[in-house]
């Protein structure tokens, strides 16, 4: 447990990709069964037993040290697992000369989970604080944060499986074609990356098939593609989801819906996945987009926004709204795998599939005809007049896919292209920046900007509110004369934030592009903006000229369009 | 005799009335007693200094030789009389020459009264110092840099270790620690030779002068190197795969940017706490400390036998607290400017001068 927390401890300060996958490369590799599989299990969520509540590590330090001291330091760390791990006592007598044999050995963290996964709530107690006394603190910490489902290192479910991979010289695609087959500790997966067992079998009768994924169409791009090898379709505003059901042994369905990383989201749309698990028709696997469809028409993204930000999932809310699914593609019909055919050949299938569910809920996104670029093009300037109609406020661009391409996993090159709706621009004048992580810790690379609102309309005097951060779309050039800008005209400090002068006359104008915005309660402006990236440094232009926030108020409202 | 009629807090720090002196005066006086080289303990302009040879010559090497009108050196465990008191040194383990000053009253004045002034304190092992030696007191000052239950520093091998593998798994990338130029920087170099390492250390200029000093105190660091001037460009002057030692400012300044792929280091106490690290862009936090920690603050003050504890600076409500609760009498002293809480904005002080980057409390 103490190996496998200094690896957590340093795998949450890392920040490049790159470099975390080396740690846990290095980790799986020097570290033996089951202790790595659980270590698997642990940073990708896999890893399932009776949390410990706050109250329940407030009590065993509250035992353990004086209430003033502990008040004290809790003040300073801010963090509660942090503040019992760093200050939970040594027990008794292990301070004393030859008393080794009195402390608590470490726990391994294959114990913990075993044990865990075995235990009652009423045992809790007791072992947690028996695996606290036998820890060093970065192991306190990561058994807290463990036991409190509390650990949030930055590392995704397939950032870990290419760590796997890399251990043999598997692609990260093949480990996940076997993944929701197998469980902690993942002894077979890994005897297989390593070369000492064979591939393990996929038992999962609804498994994930890495999601096949498109470039984005160029400019030059046009020159050389030839509109007849391809078919074009709306590019939904949605969720990308693989619709993956299948029987057990026994007869019984198991239906699954992928999210694009593979983390199955079904729960979160019980209404969808009950509806595919009773129509036997529906056995294999689709891949489409997961919408919220209202009277008959799809809503924009902030409506499904809305339904993903609730925790639990009650019968209103299904109501109110209504889960679908666009259908693009058919990976598996019934047990035949598809993956092989032409796009042409698989669209043939999906239609007959999808007539034979008769289910509301599934229809297929429709093909967009056109002749040549240039009307393709004007499709997707004008969905709405385009066979788009009402449901052209969740378009979000065209997808183009060739008519002879095979359903493969990744991003492979000259097959599919999106060709998104150009993004929304606004200008704003930029308020605080930060220091970045990691390699760019040395560069105010964050940068919160903002736009003018009239605060008294008498005298038409206007302040600047923030509506947002952006933290790419920047050259490494320009990030050198950003950061030189903010050094330069900082006029007062935050901790680790600086604010930059921003008035009418002085300041620094930032062009950002941003794909949509969203009603939000947390930000003073009232506006969140989703994606939001730096397209153009306006060193050129004054702040005064900046927008208003009433052009982003009219967007929002949808009274305007890009 | 009262402890207040020996020791009294005034605007230039702590003086002693009856022996003519202050100890680490904040403003220039008469007379200093210095317990270390530390630039918040260590000030030039002083009429005369009195300290160990080694803290004389730290603050020749920082300040120039005309740092005081009158420099005398007192070797520990040599004593000396002051006026109406006699005043001996003891090891302080702390840095390279630090010293707990010992104040005695004279016998003629009635029963003796002995006041330990700590400065800073170090109880862990330390290759480039003489260790700490507990002093029999009845009044015992000690500093609180690290004085919550929360700062418990692991042993500094363990530190090391983590350092050395994670410089043998990415060596493409530079290793940057950040470590305060007295004191730390020596002993990380120490460490590192001890853990067997024998590669060249590349050090930052402001550490060239005060290693040499160590070095001249006879302390063995092994290949210390120069950063080699060259082009960012050239691959080889980016230094793959060295540690590369600095002031803590200068791992987040432009000049960090020559390295390749750097790893941001920083070797301190404070790097026990996350949220400290984390806002500091620190990547790998070595918890090494020359200051005791909450553990050893407490051993301290009970192996010392005092009565009676004034907590000086850093957080002195928890051992001020831990004090009473051992039937202790404790009092704060609130003795402003020492020590360095951290939150200072670490490029805003100039990365060359080893006196203000440099100094750690
Ligand atoms: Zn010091």
């Amino acid at each position: 447990m103490n190996r496998f927390a200094a690896f957590l401890d340093r795998l949450s300060y890392e920040a490049g990709r790159n470099a975390k996958i080396r740690l846990m490369v290095d980790y799986f590799r020097s570290v033996p069964d089951p202790e790595r599989g659980y270590a698997l299990a642990a940073t990708t969520g896999a890893l399932g037993f009776v949390h410990a509540k706050p109250g329940l590590i407030r009590q065993l330090i509250a035992e353990r040290t004086d209430p003033v001291l502990f008040g004290l330091s809790y003040d300073y760390v801010g963090d509660l697992s942090e503040t019992v791990a760093l200050m939970w006592p040594a027990p008794a007598g292990a301070a004393e000369p030859g008393a080794d044999h009195k402390q608590q050995p470490p726990p391994t963290l294959a114990e913990v989970v075993e044990t865990l996964s075995a235990a009652l709530k009423p045992d809790l107690p007791h072992l947690l604080a028996r695996w606290l006394d036998g820890l060093d603190e970065t192991g306190r910490w990561a058994l807290l944060k463990l036991l409190t489902g509390n650990l949030r290192i930055g590392v995704s479910g397939r950032l870990a499986k290419t760590a796997v991979a890399q251990l043999g010289g598997l692609e990260p695609d093949a480990v996940e074609e076997v993944w929701h087959g197998l469980s902690p500790p993942y002894t077979e997966l890994f005897a297989w990356a390593e070369g000492a067992g064979g591939r393990p079998e996929a038992r999962d009768p609804a498994p994930f098939r890495p999601p096949m994924l498109s470039h984005a169409l160029e400019e030059q791009d046009f020159d050389t593609l030839d509109p007849q090898a391809f078919c074009a379709e709306w590019k939904w505003d949605g969720i990308r989801v693989q619709a993956s059901a299948g029987e057990r042994a026994d007869g019984r369905p198991v239906v699954r819906l992928y999210s694009r990383t593979g983390e199955d989201v079904a729960r979160a749309f019980p209404d969808l996945a009950e509806a595919i698990a009773a129509n036997s028709g529906f056995r294999g696997a689709l891949d489409g987009e997961l919408l919220v469809v209202r009277d008959g028409r799809v809503q924009s993204f902030n409506v499904l926004q809305q339904r993903l930000n609730r925790k639990t999932v009650t019968p209103k809310l299904v109501l109110e709204f209504p889960a679908h699914i666009r259908a693009y593609d058919l990976l598996v019909d019934g047990t035949e795998d598809l993956r092989a055919l032409p796009f042409a050949a698989r669209r043939a299938r999906l239609e007959a599939f999808v007539s034979r569910l008769a289910d509301p809920r599934i229809d297929l996104s429709p093909l967009v005809p056109f002749g040549s670029w240039h009307e393709l093009g004007a499709a997707r300037a004008e969905p709405a007049a385009s066979g788009a109609g009402v449901d052209a406020d969740a378009i979000e661009g065209c997808m183009l896919k060739r008519r002879d391409s095979p359903y493969l996993p990744g991003r492979p090159k000259g097959l599919w292209y999106k060709w998104k709706r150009d993004p929304y621009l606004v200008d704003a004048v930029l308020m605080y920046a930060q220091r970045g992580h990691g390699k760019r810790s040395s560069y105010y690379s964050d940068y919160t900007f903002g736009v003018w609102r009239t605060v008294d309309a008498a005298t038409a005097a206007r302040e600047l509110v923030p509506v947002g951060k952006a933290y790419f779309g920047f050259t490494d050039q320009e990030l050198l004369e950003l950061d030189r800008f903010v050094r330069r005209n900082t006029v007062n400090r935050f901790g680790p934030v600086r604010e930059v002068t921003h008035a009418a006359d002085s300041g620094l104008v930032l062009e950002v592009a941003f794909e949509g915005l969203q009603a939000s309660t947390r930000h003073k402006s009232g506006i969140a903006m989703r994606f939001p990236r730096i397209s153009r440094v306006r060193w050129d232009k004054p702040p005064s000229e900046a927008d208003d926030i009433s052009l982003l108020e009219r967007l929002l409202a949808g009274r305007i369009s890009a | 005799m009262r402890p207040s009629d020996v020791l009294k807090l005034t605007p230039a720090g702590l003086c002693c009335p009856l022996g003519g002196f202050h100890i680490d005066p904040l403003r220039p006086v008469e007379r200093a007693i210095i317990t270390h080289g530390h630039s918040d303990h260590a000030r030039a302009g002083h009429g005369a200094v009195l300290a160990t040879a080694e803290t004389l010559a730290i603050m020749a090497a920082r300040y120039g030789d005309g740092f005081t009108g009158a420099a005398q050196a007192l070797a520990y465990g040599e004593a000396l009389e002051l006026g109406d008191v006699r005043v001996a040194l003891a090891p302080a383990g702390h840095v390279l020459g630090s010293a707990q000053i010992v104040i005695e009253t004279k016998p003629a004045a009635g029963p003796v009264l002995r006041i330990v002034a700590s400065g800073d304190y170090k109880r862990e092992a330390d290759p480039t110092c003489e260790p700490f030696r507990p002093v029999g007191c009845d009044v015992f000052i000690t500093e609180a840099t690290f004085g919550l239950p929360v700062f418990r520093h692991p042993p500094a091998a363990s530190e090391i270790d983590k350092l050395l593998k994670s410089v043998a798994l990415f060596p493409e990338r530079t290793h940057i620690v950040g470590a305060y130029p007295l004191g730390k920087a020596q002993r990380l170099m120490a460490l590192i030779r001890a853990a067997g390492c024998d590669a060249p250390i590349y050090l930052h200029g402001a550490m060239e002068r005060l290693t040499e000093l160590y070095q001249e105190h006879g302390l063995a660091l092994g290949d210390l190197r120069r950063i080699p001037a060259g082009s960012r460009r050239d691959a080889a002057s980016r230094l793959p795969g060295a540690i590369v030692l600095c002031p803590p400012s200068a791992t987040q300044d432009l000049w960090a940017r020559r390295f390749a792929d750097p790893v941001s280091c920083f070797a301190s106490g404070w790097m026990r706490v996350r949220a400290r690290a984390r806002q500091k862009g620190v990547e790998l936090p070595l918890v090494i400390s020359d200051h005791a920690d909450w553990d050893d603050l407490c051993r301290t003050i009970t192996e010392t036998g005092a009565a009676e504890v004034w907590v000086t600076h850093g957080q002195e409500d928890a051992l001020v607290h831990w004090c009473t609760q051992q039937g202790l009498k404790a009092q704060p002293l609130h003795l402003l400017g020492y020590g360095d809480d951290g939150e200072a904005e670490p490029e805003d002080r100039p990365a060359d001068d080893a006196g203000t980057a440099g100094a750690e409390p």
